[in-house]
Formats: structure tokens, sequence, C-alpha cells
């Protein structure tokens, strides 16, 4: 009973996994619209333009065309309402050859069965994130990132959950389940308990972020691992990609994951028939969905499959972290209102334009960080022998490390000030700004709130003119959020098992300040815009005031 | 002082006009929190469409504006912006006049207290200052007009601008003098909302100490000009309510506009208390609390009336900041308008126990709207509770400013009559308590 229970299926899927292990260059629409139809599917494609801001590393050019193939079941006896997805991206080489390949087998199969009560959608993308992102555009009548693609010819109702396949060798190990997605959103915890909950009644190992969970919960390696794990999440988390095809879904309400196949050195092996079976019954199982996945938590932290941190746990230690600023807002204020107010109103009092100066001007630092990177490429690739992609980058890099160099300036355009109620008032302001900023962070995507509070918090606290300079002007610069950013590449490489030396840290730190400004046009994550724009800004206001005269 | 406030109207007209040229003049007029179904100009715009088909632009519960709003923007719907922009001129223009003049009575009365020795001698440090007193017009003018509050509700194109005008023009006119022009403003904003029927009686107290005429049951000279004022105002309000019949040959207006502001059918979620209580009540009980949400905002009238019956303008300040928490659909332009007050009451500041606390709260709160409309109905991690949560923090900030400057006014006008060191009768020292 199941997929593959009869010898023919099996072997027409297996000749399709052997003719699709030739790596595919491009997609084969035609070939794929034909074997679709051929399943009884509606099969529409659509095509699309994307203009990258800058070319890829991966792309290595500005347009990016492609087309997706998509094949929608429809129910036999259920109004056409609502629909799943299952996803299988077509990439280049040999990077994902076997999922088209068990998505077309059990497109099959499904045909023949006549319990589905929601439309099915079998969808091949290309270009992975970028096709999807189109797909989604062109499903839901939106236009977010100004991507350019075709109308969709042919729909399936509201989208209830969507899987996304990644399938490198028609045998593996183990299943490995993501769930990170843009911005930090992750689908709701009942969908990956109800994907563990089916591989271990099918009996294939389940893994997260590519660790096995152990069961000696009370030793100390035990209780290590599962923190690493957690730390994984966590690190993913803040760096608002999406970590898979599905990581794109999760905006429209649609509950998703990503499943990846591993093939590692292991002696028990599971073939496709047995993936297909989960498959299976995990669309059976959200076939029978009455309402879309929302009684369980949409946030926590998984250190493990079987256990997860809620929101209760973990918010409080950021709120403590928060409060911090706050009081020391409150001890700044009540240092102002103590001081006489007998002194003379005017030089003393410091006017709100030398408190707004500063403001002005790392804001303006902060947006010539956001736009002139991608603006000023043209002209650092005449003058410098580098590509696009470095220029961008180290643009953005130079820019960053400019702004440490604004205090001494900006000082020669107030006129009169350096007072010890200006820096107060400024600290105050910077402070409040902080709190607020990292709050509203910390709800949207917690990770990210809570790595940059962990950083910015201490310095925020402590910083005032009379610290050591040189001292503190080290610090601050070791826990800005450019550094912070690239602690976190050496962490999670370390975490990962594939420790990096320096020199392959910092190519890689490069790779990543890229993927967050193109992450950020082609997608809409926040995450570049946050910390060029909010975060950076505060970090300077901070930098002026330890300089402050 | 023209050349700082023209300044002042050059920035305050540039930032609006980048912003309308900007991406975000599409994104702002959806907010929740700027526009409510009363005020939001999809809405006006559904109503002329519906005017020039000839069909009642009240058929279909959308249109929920004056018929003299309608045809005020039948002849300039194209010139939206401009006069979205020179409303907010206006109302900070007419705010900085008022002020102006109104500093200028306050000293004046300041003057014969000290001439007549009325001040106990150890509270000359809570005399104002001409000096300190010079720039408050001005500071009024910039706290409305460059208000991130206004400019939102500015480039939103809402009607609450419009409104704001209106009772600025008003409290001009009061200030000045004029009983008949304040009450045909008057009967101009309680015609476009009901609330403003309570700054009648502020008004009233105002024009009657400007006319020395003391406020005694007795005195017919006290009838004869309440009975005169009461009439201007009541004659306006019937005059427009029947030109807005003549205009559109029906009765409907009433029951669209004042039955929809009354009844609450709306229940779209703001920055107000209703939408969240109403959202939930059983049909057996909705009467008996819409009246009890209603009489609330007329309610704190009568007690601020006797109490502040010598300031008149703060009980007006008090009355709008009143009326914008608790009408039934606020927006923050209303918030605008009684914040832009606050200048004035500058030198109650070291009477202020928590101001800190306020601005915290309101600036997180403003923030986290966004912020959780976003996880409320974009991720759906969240649900209406978090964001009711945000509305009640923000409104019991709000709350908190307003009855805290009422102490320190209240305080500073204790300490003016009885001294600023305070002595029990056994000669210990006392502090005064708000009860």
């Amino acid at each position: 009973m199941g997929l593959l229970s009869d010898p023919n299926r099996r072997r027409a899927l297996t000749k399709l996994l052997t003719r699709l292990n030739a790596p595919i260059c491009g997609m084969p629409v035609d070939w794929l619209v034909k074997t679709m139809q051929s399943r009884g599917l509606e099969v529409f494609t659509q095509s699309f333009t994307r203009k990258l801001p800058f070319p890829d590393e991966n792309k290595e050019r500005y347009m990016v065309r492609g087309t997706n193939v998509y094949g929608i079941l429809r129910a036999p006896r259920a109004p056409r309402t609502e629909a799943l997805v299952l996803s299988a991206p077509c990439s280049e080489g040999n990077n994902n050859n076997q999922a088209v390949g068990l998505l077309l087998g059990l497109a099959q199969y499904f045909r023949s069965q006549i319990h589905w009560a929601k439309d099915i959608i079998f969808l091949v993308n290309e270009h992975d994130l970028i096709g999807m992102q189109a797909w989604l555009e062109g499903y839901h009548h939106t236009n977010t990132t100004g991507g350019d693609w075709s109308p969709l010819q042919g729909r399936g109702g509201s989208i209830q959950a969507a899987l996304s396949l990644e399938l490198s060798s028609d045998v593996i190990t183990s299943l490995d389940l993501v769930l990170e997605g843009l911005n930090g959103q992750l689908p709701n915890l009942d969908l990956a308990n109800l994907f563990y909950a089916f591989c271990q009644k099918i009996g294939v190992l389940c893994t997260i972020q590519g660790k096995l969970q152990r069961n000696d919960w009370d030793t100390t390696s035990g209780y290590s691992h599962a923190a690493q794990t957690m730390m994984l999440m966590v690190l993913k988390q803040a760096s608002g990609r999406p970590w898979g095809d599905h990581g794109l879904f999760l905006r429209y309400h649609i509950e998703a994951a990503s499943i990846r196949g591993i093939n590692s050195f292991r002696q028990y092996k599971t073939d496709t028939t047995t993936i297909g079976r989960l498959l299976e019954g995990m669309y059976r199982k959200l076939n029978n969905l009455l309402e879309r996945l929302h009684q369980s938590y949409f946030f926590y932290l998984m250190p493990s499959l079987s256990r997860f941190v809620s929101i209760g746990y973990y918010m409080p230690a950021f709120g403590l972290l928060a409060v911090i600023l706050l009081l020391r807002a409150l001890d700044l204020w009540v240092q102002l209102g103590a001081s006489p107010p007998g002194t003379e109103d005017g030089p003393s009092s410091p006017g709100v334009l030398s408190i707004l100066t500063p403001v002005v001007i790392s804001h303006m630092t902060g947006v010539a960080l956001y736009t002139l990177p991608i603006l000023s490429q043209e002209m650092a690739v005449q003058h410098f022998p580098v590509s696009e992609t470095e220029a961008v980058v180290l643009t953005a890099i130079a820019i960053y490390t400019a702004g440490l160099a604004l205090p001494h300036n900006t000082h020669r355009l107030l006129q009169g000030e350096g007072t010890e109620e200006g820096w107060r008032v400024l600290k105050l302001v910077a402070l409040l700004y902080l709190a607020v900023l990292l709050g509203c962070t910390a709800l949207i995507n917690f990770s990210l709130g809570f790595i940059l509070a962990l950083s910015l918090v201490p310095i925020a606290a402590f910083i005032t003119p009379h610290t050591p300079k040189a001292l503190s002007a080290a610090i601050m610069v070791l826990l800005s959020p450019g550094c912070t950013l690239l602690y976190c590449v050496f962490v999670f490489q370390e975490l990962q098992e594939t420790p990096v030396s320096l020199q392959d840290g910092w190519m890689l730190f490069l790779s990543v300040i890229s993927q967050g400004i193109l992450d950020h046009a082609l997608y809409g994550s926040l995450v570049y815009p946050l910390l060029a724009l909010l975060i950076y800004p505060c970090w300077l206001l901070l930098w002026n005031i330890l300089f402050w005269k | 002082m023209a050349a700082p406030l023209t300044l002042l109207l050059i920035v305050a007209v540039t930032i609006r006009a980048v912003l309308f040229r900007s991406s975000l003049a599409e994104l702002i007029p959806e907010r929740v929190e700027v526009v409510s179904p009363l005020n939001a100009w999809k809405r006006v715009v559904e109503g002329l469409a519906l005017l020039d088909l000839g069909v009642s632009p009240y058929a279909g519960d959308v249109f929920h504006e004056t018929p003299l709003i309608i045809y005020f923007f039948h002849f300039v719907s194209d010139y939206a912006e401009i006069v979205f922009m020179m409303a907010d001129a206006l109302t900070a223009v007419a705010l900085y006049l008022a002020v102006k003049d109104y500093n200028k009575t306050v000293f004046r009365k300041q003057k014969y207290a000290l001439e007549a020795e009325r001040y106990p001698l150890d509270c000359l440090e809570l005399i104002r200052t001409p000096k300190e007193m010079y720039y408050i017009p001005l500071k009024v003018a910039m706290f409305y007009l460059l208000n991130p509050f206004t400019i939102l509700s500015c480039v939103a194109k809402s009607t609450c601008g419009l409104n704001n005008a209106v009772i600025a023009l008003f409290i001009l006119c009061t200030v000045k003098g004029s009983s008949l022009m304040s009450a045909i403003f008057l009967a101009l904003a309680t015609y476009q909302s009901i609330y403003p029927l309570t700054l009648f009686a502020p008004a009233l107290l105002y024009l009657l100490q400007r006319l020395y005429i003391p406020v005694n049951w007795q005195r017919s000279s006290f009838w004869l000009f309440t009975t005169q004022y009461t009439f201007m105002y009541l004659g306006s309000l019937c005059v427009m309510v029947c030109l807005s019949f003549f205009l559109l040959s029906s009765w409907d207006f009433l029951s669209s506009v004042y039955g929809f502001i009354l009844s609450v059918p709306d229940l779209t979620p703001n920055i107000g208390l209703f939408w969240y209580f109403f959202a939930e009540m059983f049909e057996h009980f909705r009467l008996f609390f819409i009246c009890v949400f209603q009489i609330n905002v007329f309610f704190y009238t009568i007690p601020l009336s006797i109490k502040l019956k010598e300031h008149p303008i703060f009980l007006i300040f008090m009355q709008i900041a009143i009326i914008s928490i608790f009408k039934s659909y606020p927006t923050v332009g209303d918030i605008a308008l009684y914040m832009a007050f606050l200048p004035a009451w500058n030198h109650l500041y070291r009477f202020l126990r928590n101001i800190f606390l306020v601005s915290v709260v309101l600036l997180a709160c403003s923030t986290l709207f966004p912020v959780l409309w976003h996880l409320w109905i974009y991720a759906g991690s969240a649900n209406s509770n978090f964001y009711y949560a945000i509305t009640l923090l923000f409104n019991v900030a709000q709350i908190l400013l307003v009855s805290d400057y009422f102490y320190a006014y209240l305080r500073r006008e204790h300490h003016l009559t009885h001294g600023l060191y305070l002595k029990r009768k056994d000669g210990s020292e006392a502090t005064l308590v708000l009860k």
C-alpha cells in the first residue's frame, strides 16, 4: 500500500531518476511540460527576468532569465478553493538532480488517488529563490520587489502549506529539515512536529541543522550539543535570509518547510521509495487540514527536533537586556534633572541644534552606507581592478570605517557646545532610540535583536566621555555591528564543524555582506537596511559621545 | 516674528511636498493609525464618485463626511494636496496668533496681580517673564507643523487636518474676543464631528472673562451673554444642517455621519478604545456600553469647567485632549492638535512628575504600532490582543500626560496663592496632592 508497491511504477521512477542523473544545463522546459502533461496534470509555465543590482558571484551577470514550470493536480471531487505545493528547485549541475524525478513520480502516483480534497501544485522553479519569488508574486498578484514576470495562467486557490524538496543523491542516510525563512520568520511548529513524527514512524533519520539529536540530555556533552544546534538556528535566523526555497512562502502566511536529503558515511541508507512514502504521508496529513496551521507556536528555537524553547522563555532574557538601557536612561534623566537649573538659560542648556547635528550626521552616514555601494559600483570598477561585487562590498566597508572619523569633524560645526549636559542629553536620546529599535527588531526577528543587543547594550550603557579613550574606542570597534557580523561568521563555521582560517573567513565575510545586499534588493530582506539605516547611526551616536569634548 | 514663522512654514511645506512625491505617499493612507473610516481620503473620493453618478453619496455605508465637505472637495479635489498643506499652515498660523494674544492677556493679568501684591513673596520665581514667553507662539506653531503625527496625517490626506484647522480658528476667534465668529467656527467644528460640543463651556467662560462678566447665576448680564452666545451657536448649527439638507435634498447625512459617530458600527482597529470592546460585545448589551463610552467623552466637561473656570484656555486644552483620547474613531492627527499646546505650558515643567515615563511610553508605542500590526495581519503570528495592548498603553500614556499637566497647573496656581514652600499647621514641610 502506498507509493511504488506496484513494480511498474517502481521501474518508471528508476528510469526517470537515471535519466535525470545527468547534470541539467538550464531547464528542460519542454520535456518537463510534456512529462507533466502525460501524467495528467494541468501544466503552465511562467517566464521571468530579474535585474540584479550587481552581478552576484554565483550568477556573474546582471540579468537573470528563467522559466518556472508547474503542474496542477486538480482535486477530483472538491471545489478548487485550497491548494498544497510541492516544489523542487532546478539548480545547475549536480546540486539537486534527484528531486525533480521524485516530484514527477509522486505526481503520477497522486493522480491515481481519489481522496485529495485540495489541489496539489507541483512546481519546478529555476534559479532557486529568484524563480520562487517570481512565482509567488505572480500567484498572489503582488509586486513588491520590482521583478518582471509573465502572469500565471492557472491557479489553484489559496495555498495552505508547501514543502520544498532538495535531493542530490538517490539514496540518503538522513533528511534535514530546514525551517528558517525570510527575515527570520518560522513556520508553525506543528509542521516541524508533523514531519518529525512521520520520519519516526517510517524509520527515516531526521536531523535539524545537519545535526542528529542525542538522547543523553543530562550529560555535559549532550547539553552542549543541543546548545550548539540552537546557536546554529539563532545564527541562521538572524541572517534574515531564506535558507531554503520555502522561506519565501512564509511571508504570504503559508506554512512551509524545506526537506534536504543528506548522504553521509553511514551504513543504513534509505532509498527514494521510502522518501516518497514519507512525502505521500505528509501530503495526506496536510490534505486533511480544515484550517491553516496556527495552533502551535510561531516563535521558537529548537535545540533538537523533539525539544523547543518557546518565546515565553527566551523573551525575558532579551527584556532584561533592554531594561539595562532603560534604567541607564532613567539614571541620566535624574542626573539632568538634578543639575542646578540656576545657571544661565543659553549656552549651558544645550540647544536642540547641538543635539540634532550629531543625529542628522549619523543618519546621513547611514543613508550613504545604504545607497552609495550600489550606486558607485560603476565608478569603482573604472578606477580599481576589482569586480563589481567586490566593489560594492569594499565600498560598504570603506564607508563604515570612514564613519569612525566623524566625531573629529562634527565638533567643528557646533558652535559653543561641549558641555556636560550636552553629552548627557545626546546619550539619553541614543539610549532610548536603541532600546526602542532593539525592541522592535526582537519582535520581528528575535535572534537578530538578541545578537545586536548582546553586542550593543554593554557599550551603550558604559560609554561616557570620561572612560579611558583608547580602551573604550578599541572595545567599541570590536563590538560594532560589522565586527559582530565577522564573529558570527567564524562562530557559524565552527558550529557547523567546518572551521575556516582567517583568510577564508574574511572572504566568507565579504560574501555574506554582498549576499545581504542582494537579499534586500531581490526578496525584501530587512537585515541590511536595518543595520545600515538604523543600527549603524545609533552606534555612530555612541561613538560621537565617546569623543565628546 | 514673521520671518521665523515664514521660514517654519516653508520648511513644513517642503517636507510635506517631498513626502507627497515619494513612495510613502501610497503606504501612509493605508495605515489605520493615521486614517479612520470617518476621515479617510479614499472614502472622500468614493463619495465624490457617487455624487457624480447622481447617487446619494451616503448609499453603501462607505462615506461618512458631511455634505459641506463633499461640496468643498467637489471643487478642489484636483488640488487636494495643496488644500491639506494649506490647512496645516492655517492651523499653525491660527495657533500662533491665538497663543500670542493669550500670552499678552496672561502677562497683563500677572502684572495687575503683582501690582496688587496678591502673590506671596517666596513664589517670585514662578512669575513668568516676557523673555521666556517671547518664543512660545513660534514653538507652538513648530510643535504643530513639525510633529511627525501631523505630517503623517497631511500626507495621508486625512480630513482630520481640516477639522483641526476649524478648531484652531475657533480658538483664535475666542481668544480675540469675537463671539460671533467663535460661535460660527464652533458650530462648524460640531457639525463636522459632534465632540467639539464640549468646547462650548470653555469658550463661554473665556468670553465672559474677557468682557469682565462674573460667572454668577444671579447676575442678568451673565444670562444675557450666555443666551446671546447660545443662540449664535445654535443658529449657526441650524443654518449648516439646513444648508446640508438643501445641498443634497435628503436627511441621509444625519444617520450616516452623526449616527455613525455615535453608534460605532465599524470596528476597524484604530488607536482608540472602542473597537476591541465592541468586537466582543454581546448584542444585548451593546446599547448600554455605547451610551457609557460616549457619555465618557462629555462627562468630564462639568467637573473640569467648575475647577478650571478661571483658566478657560487650559480647559480648552484639556477638553481637546479628552476628545482625542475618548472619541470613537481617533487618529494621530487629533493627538497632534493638543500636543501643539504643550509649549504654552513650559512654565509648568518643574512641577511635572511623569514626563520621562510618558515620553518613553508614547515613543515606544508609536514605533510598536506598525510592528504589531505587521505581526498580526501579515505574519499571522500575533493577534488582535497584542495590538490592543499597545493601543491601551498609548491611551494610558496620553491620559497620564494630560493629568500630569493638570496637576502641575493646579499646583502652580496653589503656590501662587499660598506660597512656594508649604507648611502644615505645625510648621513641617507639606506636599501637595491632587485628590
